[in-house]
């Protein structure tokens, strides 16, 4: 009989505590590799909310405070650009669309984003993805609004609420836009970035809210304009707040780059939202690695407890490897026999825990997926998580040294005394 | 196992204590041969434990040779003694020495994981370990195959000990050493145990100690050994005897 089969028989001897010393190590194995999965996934999804765009242009700022904004709509710009400029920059050679964003209106809390079609032919995040429809279509009308899916969710609005925008972003005392009530014409799906709480509304749209506002202060009502002679007018805009651009080739980038930045008639800064997003992360992200450190713990406190039921075992074992001695076990194997008792542990428990794990990630990515945008890919163990599982093992083997030395110690000293 | 009488354990001179000074074993000669059936009178505190540990391989002595089998094994490694005495000696001790969550044949065929000239004796007989587990524990006259599947911990303390017997037996080692296997028999199945051990070792050509403090046995066996007397450890110090049963 090999000494894998009779620790197999020793441990199933000893069902319940080897079941739940498999079980703590699977848990903290499975929690493990699941907050691992959860950061990889948060951080590839948090870096790439904005894809495909090469460069994100605003009014000089810090490149945090730009992406911060433009990116993630949270904050204020510095300052707008100029029409003219955006007309003079987006017509470079080297660009291939420009999507251009004014921002300054709210709708409960909601930031709304005045853009063009162009956000949604060019827009990408995630792994290329474009912005689609859940329900209805892209902004068409001047008063149409595109809203994402969490302000539906949330609002409960539907294709064909009627929305009124509330002027500046101050979540108390706005003055609203009640003249001019908009029009949802599409809901976005999630997406897991901040495109899930806007409302997009056409560059005009923005316009016309604000075409008889003088110096940012609402009109009376002599002056006021109805929504309808609005429609009439020249909608043009004067300013945007920022705008996205792709060029045609990526290497232009930093040629582009220096071009707005040394951009003579005003000042202006360009991001590369990559870079940006990164440097983000490293803010944000230092959560993560707590939470790493944390699920460390936990594995450590599992094979701990795999450590304490093999010491507690042990006292009552004596007489179980005197006999083995006296049937001509040699203290070697012993030794051997309680590290493959460890090694059994660690090994199931690893095993269990994958099974745990991925059995957790089928359940809850289609729940993720579907509220928070979120989409975690399963896919087959990596190489971090191999490693992970061999790192286990082998410290669960380096633990299970220390009472495997001493059945070793015990079964020298008591040689063949069967005591009772 | 070409000549009848052949010595099987030569003990000489032998000395043997736990703590430098102190003396609990001293045999000058103790002579068994092949093939003889020797039993051991010890009472407790007569030095019964070390003697068998020396035998065994577990303790060296500190002065004198202990020869079993023509080898000298006190001048072994202890690596070397271990694979000495799973090759070459069967052990049964008082009571409860099965593994409980090993079945009864797992329990006979044992030794044959450990010792490879064991192993090599049952495949010479052209049985395999389980067949020869089967004979063996039908000769101590456990012929109920429901019993043999049967966890070990559900049987009789007198059927437990006819399993020691045969994991004792099983691949014939020349020497079988059992430590007050009948303490826990009831006076009938003590003697009926023995006299299947005799059988059994007989058929193996398995020399047996049979150590004990129970004199009634006495009788049944080829020649009898009063530890007391052959071990003058107690003339070098009376207390000294004590200490080996403690230990």
């Amino acid at each position: 009989m090999s000494i894998l089969h009779l620790a197999v028989k020793s441990l199933s001897n000893r069902k319940t505590t080897a079941l739940l010393t498999i079980f703590s190590i699977a848990i903290s194995v499975a929690l493990l590799l699941g907050v691992e999965r959860v950061r990889v996934e948060a951080r590839n999804s948090f870096t790439s909310t904005v894809s495909g765009t090469d460069l994100v242009v605003g009014a000089r700022s810090s490149s945090l405070n730009l992406l911060l904004y433009s990116v993630f709509h949270i904050g204020n710009a510095t300052n707008n650009i100029t029409w003219e400029t955006y007309q003079d920059l987006s017509s470079n050679r080297a660009v291939a669309w420009t999507i251009p964003i004014a921002l300054g209106d709210s709708h409960q809390g909601y930031r709304v984003v005045g853009t063009t079609q162009t956000m949604f032919e060019h827009f990408r995040f995630g792994d290329d993805q474009p912005i689609r429809f859940r329900n209805g279509k892209p902004f068409d009308d001047l008063y149409d609004a595109v809203i994402g899916s969490e302000v539906a969710a949330v609002l409960g609005y539907q294709v064909g609420q009627e929305v009124v925008l509330s002027h500046g972003v101050e979540s108390r005392a706005l003055q609203e836009h009640q003249d001019k009530p908009f029009r949802v014409a599409g809901v976005l799906t999630p997406t897991g970035t901040p495109m899930d709480r806007v409302i997009m509304i056409s560059l005009e749209g923005i316009e016309a809210l604000h075409i008889d506002w003088v110096n940012g202060a609402a009109p009376n009502a002599l002056f006021s304009v109805s929504a309808d002679r609005a429609r009439a007018m020249d909608l043009q805009p004067s300013s945007i707040t920022a705008y996205f651009v792709g060029l045609k080739s990526r290497v232009a980038a930093f040629r582009y780059q220096r071009d707005v930045n040394d951009y003579r008639q005003e000042a202006l800064t360009a991001i590369l939202p990559g870079v940006a997003l990164g440097e983000l992360w490293q803010l944000v992200g230092s959560a993560e690695k707590a939470l790493l450190a944390v699920s460390v713990m936990v594995v450590i406190a599992g094979l701990v407890g795999m450590l304490t039921t093999i010491l507690t075992s042990l006292n009552e074992r004596r007489r179980e490897m005197a006999i083995l001695r006296s049937v001509g076990a040699r203290p070697g194997h012993i030794f051997t026999l309680m590290i493959t008792e460890s090694l059994i542990y660690a090994i199931t428990g690893t095993l269990l825990g994958f099974v745990m794990m991925y059995g957790m990630l089928f359940a809850i990515q289609p729940v993720l997926q579907m509220h928070l945008g979120l989409h975690i890919t399963i896919a087959m163990p990596g190489l971090f998580e191999l490693l992970l599982a061999g790192a286990i093992v082998v410290a669960a083997t380096i633990l299970g040294a220390v009472p495997a030395w001493r059945a070793y110690k015990n079964s020298l000293a008591d040689g063949l005394t069967v005591r009772l | 196992m070409s000549s009848l009488r052949q010595p099987v354990i030569h003990l000489k001179g032998v000395q043997f204590g736990w703590k430098p000074g102190t003396v609990v074993l001293d045999i000058p000669e103790l002579l068994v041969n092949q093939g003889e059936k020797v039993f051991i009178r010890g009472p407790s505190g007569s030095g019964k434990t070390t003697l068998l540990g020396l035998l065994g391989g577990v303790l060296t002595p500190v002065a004198g040779d202990v020869s079993v089998l023509g080898n000298d094994i006190g001048c072994f490694s202890s690596a070397r003694r271990d694979h000495f005495r799973a090759d070459h000696i069967g052990f049964i001790f008082q009571m409860f020495n099965l593994i409980p969550y090993l079945s009864v044949i797992e329990n006979v065929t044992l030794p044959l994981g450990f010792a490879r000239k064991r192993r090599e004796n049952v495949q010479s007989m052209g049985a395999d370990a389980g067949q020869e587990a089967i004979r063996l524990l039908n000769h101590l006259e456990l012929t109920d195959t429901q019993l043999l599947q049967r966890p070990v911990t559900e049987l009789s303390i007198g059927q437990q000990q006819r399993v020691a017997a045969a994991r004792a037996l099983i691949g014939r080692p020349e020497l079988v050493i059992a430590d007050e296997p009948t303490s826990a028999l009831d006076s009938d199945t003590r003697e009926a145990f023995i006299r299947l051990l005799f059988a059994e070792c007989e058929a193996a050509g398995s020399t047996l100690v049979f150590v004990s403090h129970d004199s009634a046995l006495e009788s049944l066996f080829d020649r009898s050994v009063a530890l007391n007397e052959i071990n003058r450890a107690s003339q070098h110090r009376p207390l000294s005897a004590e200490a080996s049963e403690v230990v």
